[in-house]
């Protein structure tokens, strides 16, 4: 057994079932091991796609996504897919080809130092050095990436490590490692104290961040809100911890987010922050957080709490776990009618402040307020929602009503480009699903080659690109601060998409009108096939 | 405020490059940094000095501990602990201030250990607050070059091992 075959058959005790990535000599050992078995391989058009298709699919499936790529460029391509996932804390094991052992550091052809490159974008690196160190550096890789805070690990494996035999081949049962040992149950004395304090609570509300779905607590979090009767806010990345329309969600916090949200937030005695890193998109002030209220920070990374904002309570571990226990204690006393009575006025502000739009001509553009509400309704259930980056996400975080599915979006690093090869993640990880990829023009011009991957894998995805010549978000931007001058946003001689969709196979809708944008819709829910949608919004339209 | 980290990490390559990255990244200073192995091969002793408000100090701990190849950190103020460093000045004297320097040498436990016509090193270990009053006193004689260990540190016998 040679070590490719070696790392093969690791991925098959981890039970990989797919890999995306892309070839180059210094991989070809390893791909040349991997085509002996039945792991599906998936070539996609450019390599930080393969980061991207693997979170993707790493966030439905709750596996963790596996890309391999080659040494040199392939390897620095990789670097803004890995970073995005490290920012949202997606497990992934990424392998690098490299070259050949003795060369390295010699800078020969495609060489580049990618464990250094992606020192502050991944969880934890390898350069494997010697063919026998494989079984348990694949082990340690696995386990680190989707446990305690989950984050991607890079495996970067010279060519001739590949190629050598290895003496004896036997996958750990155990992990050893001194320096990593996750949290994962809570501390007893610290759940206590939360118990303690929220039995005084008479306006708690609880804002919930992406560790909640990391973590797999959707429904201890669920069932701790009714039992205590406790409003929700969201985080980007916690969108979906809750249906939309629960009576007991108020919808995403922050500068992006709805008004009731923010005054939910503010006006509370007590914040829950659940697996949610108190950064600056969310929470405008950290530092004054605490100046009203008890702030109970519960996350499985340490060094999060406390970061921004130092918690009254700061309990370590993970929220599946934390919750469990939580539930179990029962003394939920008298404070019902009172936090009824603070639901009551929450509901009252979602009333009180409904959110401001501008006119749009609805004869010649689409209102993807409408437009996305719309969509939502008729889109089955448990349809999985993937927003690219730009006005689209906003819009797509406020008006896209998540029942049982799924919304996904690159929250922390905010990398154009995410949706389309996510969408094909998800897709390939829950191929019953309906999965839909909503993005700008300008987002879709970064990832459309992987057209060719969906049609070539024959993943139906719908895609729906809201066009409207510019690079929304940043136009927005110059609009509000400086003073219209809109430099760097034109995107002119965008190819035409009908031509697109035909050069692809693809079926092709168009909506530049609301009437059109309804029969858009009913259209696009009958077709299950990869359908191109394009959707003509006002330039002029914002996100606020 | 200044602390002292005594990082125990994994005796690998490139984890120094890891730390001393994590500073870099996370707007952390650096002061002082100091490497070497400890009594068991497999781990090496960085000791590291830094300064920063509360929440920084805090942080700075949190994110080492959050490194893989860290097995241990500990955060000591330096009146906790036995602090020394070691530094060698190259010098040039003439006739006159030869004296002079043996006696400043004489007074401050700094030793003369090589020689030539016109230049001498001198080597110093001592606190770091002693060794900077040393090189004060130097000022006056020209020194040719210099180079200084940064802090080493050990917490005191009566803080114990927490």
């Amino acid at each position: 057994m040679n070590g490719s075959e070696a790392i093969v058959k690791c991925l098959l005790e981890e039970k990989v079932d797919v890999v995306f990535g892309y070839s180059g000599v210094a991989i070809a050992p390893f791909y040349d091991a991997l085509g002996e078995t039945n792991v599906k391989q998936i070539l996609i058009r450019t390599e930080q796609n393969a980061a991207h298709c693997a979170s993707g699919y790493a966030r439905i499936s709750g596996k963790v996504g596996v890309c391999a790529v080659t040494s040199g460029p392939g390897a620095t391509n990789l670097i803004t897919g890995i970073a995005t996932a490290y920012a949202d804390s997606i497990p992934l094991v990424c392998i690098t080809g490299q070259v050949n052992s003795e060369l390295i550091g010699s800078d020969v052809f495609q060489e580049a130092d990618i464990t250094g490159a992606a020192e502050s974008f991944v969880k934890y690196s390898y350069l494997i050095r010697d063919v026998n160190d494989i079984p348990r550096i694949m082990k340690e890789a696995f386990y680190i990436a989707n446990t305690g805070r989950k984050g991607p690990v890079l495996i970067d494996v010279p060519i001739d490590v590949q190629q050598q035999e290895i003496s004896k081949f036997s996958y750990p049962e155990k992990i050893n490692m001194r320096t990593y040992k996750p949290t994962v149950e809570g501390n007893a004395v610290q759940i206590k104290k939360v118990v303690k304090e929220l039995a005084k609570a008479t306006r708690p509300i609880i804002c919930v961040g992406g560790g909640v779905h990391l973590s797999g607590a959707v429904d201890e979090i669920r069932k701790f809100v009714k039992d205590n009767c406790i409003p929700v806010v969201s985080t980007m990345m916690g969108i979906g911890v809750m249906a939309s329309e629960d009576p007991y969600y108020f919808g995403m916090v922050g500068n992006n987010g709805r008004p009731c949200a923010n005054r939910a937030l503010n006006e509370s005695d007590l914040l829950l922050m659940v697996g949610a890193r108190v950064a600056d998109r969310a929470v405008n002030r950290p530092d004054l957080i605490t100046e009203n209220k008890v702030l109970i920070h519960i996350d499985v990374d340490p060094a999060e709490i406390g970061k921004n904002a130092g918690p009254n309570i700061p309990l370590v571990g993970d929220i599946k776990h934390i919750f469990k226990k939580i539930n179990e204690f029962e003394d939920k006393e008298d404070l019902i009618h009172e936090r009824t009575e603070w639901i009551k006025t929450l509901n009252q502000y979602k009333v009180d402040m409904p959110e401001k739009r501008p006119e749009i001509d609805t004869d010649k553009y689409v209102d993807p307020m409408q437009f996305l509400q719309n969509l939502s309704r008729k889109l089955p259930k448990d349809a999985i929602y993937v927003a690219d980056v730009g006005q689209n996400q906003i819009w797509s975080c406020r008006w896209h009503l998540v029942r049982e599915g799924r919304f996904l979006t690159s929250g922390g690093m905010g990398t154009m480009g995410y949706s389309i090869p996510a969408a094909f993640g998800a897709k390939y990880a829950a191929p019953k699903k309906k999965v839909v990829a909503v993005m700008g023009d300008g987002a879709f011009q970064m990832s459309m080659m992987e057209l060719s991957t969906m049609r070539q894998y024959g993943m139906n995805v719908a895609l729906i690109v809201f066009n409207n010549g510019y690079l929304g978000m940043v136009r927005e931007y110059q609009h509000y601060k400086l003073d219209d001058r809109y430099n760097m946003v034109e995107l002119h001689n965008t190819p035409k998409l009908d031509k697109i969709a035909e050069a692809y196979e693809m079926k092709y809708l168009r909506a530049s009108s609301q009437a059109e944008a309804e029969a858009l819709i009913d259209e696009l829910m009958k077709k299950d096939e990869c359908v191109l949608c394009e959707v003509v919004v006002d330039p002029m339209d914002l996100a606020k | 405020m200044k602390r002292i980290y005594s990082v125990l990490v994994e005796n690998h390559a490139g984890v120094l490059s890891k730390v001393a990255g994590l500073f870099s990244r996370r707007n952390f200073n650096i002061d002082s940094l100091v490497v070497g192995e400890t009594n068991s091969k497999d781990v090496s002793c960085m000791t590291i000095v830094s300064s920063g408000d509360e929440r920084t100090i805090e942080q700075i701990e949190k994110q080492l501990n959050k490194k893989l190849d860290v097995i241990k950190v500990k955060t000591f103020k330096e009146s906790m602990s036995i602090c020394r460093e070691l530094t060698l000045l190259k010098v040039r004297y003439n006739r006159e201030n030869r004296r002079d320097i043996m006696e400043n040498c004489d007074i401050m436990k700094a030793q003369i250990v090589d020689m030539s016509k016109n230049m001498m090193i001198i080597q110093i270990c001592d606190t770091p607050e002693r060794v900077g009053v040393f090189i004060e006193m130097l000022r006056t004689v020209s020194i040719v070059e210099m180079a200084r260990t940064g802090t080493v540190a050990l917490t005191k016998c009566c803080e114990g091992d927490k």
